[in-house]
């Protein structure tokens, strides 16, 4: 008996310890219905020759399996505020776009961007709740750090010198989000147990607040979202 | 500003000091109509450079636009200052004249200490510069060194809302920035008339009836507000709040609800970068539509007017006809700005065209001021050189 005390105990632990690991939350975004056609962008002459291929808008990339690209999925309710998980993604500026066209970071993490670009630009960032900038990368290599202090989904960054180039960062108080790929598949790494509200927010196909589902966390979980091309007035 | 310095190259430097004010304002359109304001963002200096001296090379994209119009606006400022300076020397006599030209030249001297730090020092001795000369107006026989004296510094106090907006990230200013150019344009505008002979040579010499000289005021006044909304419009960088004309949404008044707003921003495909739609902007574009037709009825109740009083043949009869034409193609500018889903050139047509509506009526005004007295004087005798009715203008 007095052998069996001491291993029900660290049996109870380890089990305890699996059921309090942290889970990933995956799936996948799809778009129900057909956007209106991306706009072809015209290149100046400098950036026409840093971009050989057409380049068009990217209101809406869709994927396989109607798999909606650059979705910010995010926990919205429920979880803590919590440091980043490691470096943040760097905003580079190549043949005159920006990449990735949405990223995500956490409120106050410190995140670089980058000039790839033979050429000038200027970074402006034109929050709502956050502290607006505007700074200049005139040199080919330039890299410059930045932050935001308050959770904000999404913020837009925009090159003034080529008005075609945009791009947006969600900010929020924890490391757990993700943005879709090509196809719409998302991974939100390390979640701890507990229910949460997950939501899919997408510059154009996300009414006042993007769609949002509740998410009890106790394993990995696999969610779905669709969102919707809105139908014209 | 009843009075001329009757010196030919003056008007002429007057009348270049407007023109180059409304190419100023053209340059200025299509730094907005680009959206390219902010290309540049650092001032007085330009990516560091001296503003002179800033590489052609670097002159890409929306820094082209930016860096023209700050170019453009310097040399619109010293055009002004020399301007400034003549008319204060003419004007003026003894110790004042050299005080007020040694102020001119130091202030030209300050500026080329390029720190952001001495602009904003110099454009608040300017405000304070212009106070003094606004109390000063009414009691100077020679009103017009005053004028002259306040035109210098407003464009100074131009010059730094234009930088300020750059470097405090305010849109604010940048309207701020926006009406001082349309006020500063009709002021130069002011100076090229009275400086004319045919300024100094015009005496009272027409009685006006029909209240027409504050009929022409209210309607410069009209113009005035709705180049103002237009700024405004412009400055909020969110493209055009109502993409569709003469519905709106396709209603006669669209919803601004929450939901409506949400929807439009989503349903909008840009290819630049623009703010989004607010309830806000889409009703000030429906108050610039409904001022755009209260300024063409009010022209068009100005000609009747003009036109029963003097007929046909009077200058003022064909300066309001002037006027209303301009107002007509500027509506129909209005309304292709939008059906071009705002084209920068078509945009900055419309710019320019409400400048040069607002200075032809502020110069219809102040020819009416100066040719017409009230008809309850009617007994009075009129100046004896001009008693023909209209044939001032």
């Amino acid at each position: 008996m007095k052998t069996y005390i001491p291993c029900m105990i660290i049996a109870a632990l380890l089990g305890s310890i699996h059921f309090a690991a942290a889970a990933d939350i995956s799936g996948k975004v799809r778009l129900k219905g057909t956007p209106k056609p991306e706009i072809p962008i015209q290149l100046d002459a400098m950036c026409g020759k840093l971009q050989p291929k057409p380049v068009t808008t990217r209101h809406y990339v869709v994927g396989q399996d109607r798999g909606l690209a650059n979705v910010f999925v995010y926990i919205k309710q429920g979880a803590q505020k919590a440091p980043p998980a490691g470096e943040a993604t760097m905003l580079d500026q190549v043949g005159c776009m920006y990449e990735p066209y949405v990223m995500g970071v956490v409120a106050g993490q410190k995140f670089k961007i980058k000039n790839s670009d033979p050429l000038l630009h200027n970074i402006h960032a034109t929050p709502k709740v956050n502290k607006e900038f505007n700074f200049a990368q005139p040199t080919k290599g330039q890299e410059n750090e930045r932050s935001f202090d308050q959770p904000e989904v999404l913020v837009r960054m925009k090159c003034d010198v080529h008005p075609w180039m945009f791009a947006y960062i969600g900010v929020v108080d924890h490391p757990y989000f993700a943005v879709t790929d090509k196809d719409g598949n998302f991974t939100i790494k390390n979640v701890p147990p507990g229910k949460y509200t997950l939501e899919a927010y997408h510059q154009k196909a996300s009414v006042a607040g993007g769609k949002t589902q509740e998410v009890q966390v106790d394993g990995d979980k696999k969610i779905e979202f669709e969102l919707e091309v809105p139908a014209a007035p | 500003m009843t009075e001329s310095t009757n010196n030919r190259w003056l008007h002429r430097l007057a009348v270049l000091t407007a023109t180059a004010t409304l190419f100023l304002i053209c340059v200025g359109g299509l730094v907005t109509s680009h959206g390219v304001g902010m290309s540049v963002p650092d001032w007085p200096t330009t990516y560091g450079y001296n503003m002179f001296a800033f590489p052609f090379s670097k002159w890409i994209g929306g820094v082209f636009y930016e860096h023209s119009h700050r170019l453009v606006a310097s040399v619109v400022g010293l055009v002004t200052a020399i301007l400034a300076s003549w008319i204060w020397v003419r004007a003026t006599a003894g110790a004042a004249r050299w005080l007020g030209l040694t102020g001119i030249v130091a202030t030209l001297g300050l500026m080329g200490v390029r720190t952001q730090t001495m602009f904003v020092a110099l454009a608040v001795v300017a405000f304070g510069v212009i106070v003094f000369c606004a109390l000063r107006l009414g009691k100077d026989p020679r009103p017009i060194r005053w004028w002259a004296m306040i035109a210098f510094c407003a464009v100074l106090i131009q010059g730094v809302l234009g930088g300020l907006r750059v470097t405090q990230l305010k849109d604010e200013l940048g309207i701020l920035h926006a009406t001082l150019a349309q006020l500063f344009f009709v002021l130069v505008g002011a100076l090229a008339v009275t400086t004319s002979r045919r300024w100094s040579e015009s005496k009272l010499s027409i009685y006006d009836t029909g209240g027409l000289r504050y009929f022409y005021l209210l309607a410069t006044g009209m113009i005035l507000l709705q180049l103002i909304i237009g700024a405004s419009m412009r400055h909020q960088h969110a493209g055009l709040a109502i993409p569709d004309f003469p519905l709106a949404y396709g209603r006669l008044w669209p919803a601004t609800d929450p939901a409506s707003i949400a929807h439009y921003n989503q349903l909008r495909v840009e290819s630049v970068a623009l703010n989004e739609i607010t309830a806000s902007s889409v009703i000030l574009q429906m108050i610039h539509r409904i001022t755009a037709l209260l300024i063409c009825l009010a022209i068009g109740g100005a000609l009747v007017r003009t036109w029963r009083r003097f007929g046909w043949e009077s200058g003022f009869t064909k300066g309001v006809v002037a006027w209303g034409s301009l107002i007509l193609v500027q509506a129909g500018l209005g309304a292709a700005t939008i059906w071009t889903n705002k084209a920068a050139d078509i945009a900055t047509a419309h710019v320019a065209l409400g400048a040069l509506s607002l200075i032809t009526g502020s110069i219809l005004v102040l020819w009416a001021f100066r040719c017409m007295q009230p008809a309850a004087r009617q007994a009075e005798p009129l100046s004896a050189p001009m008693q023909n009715q209209g044939a001032v203008a």
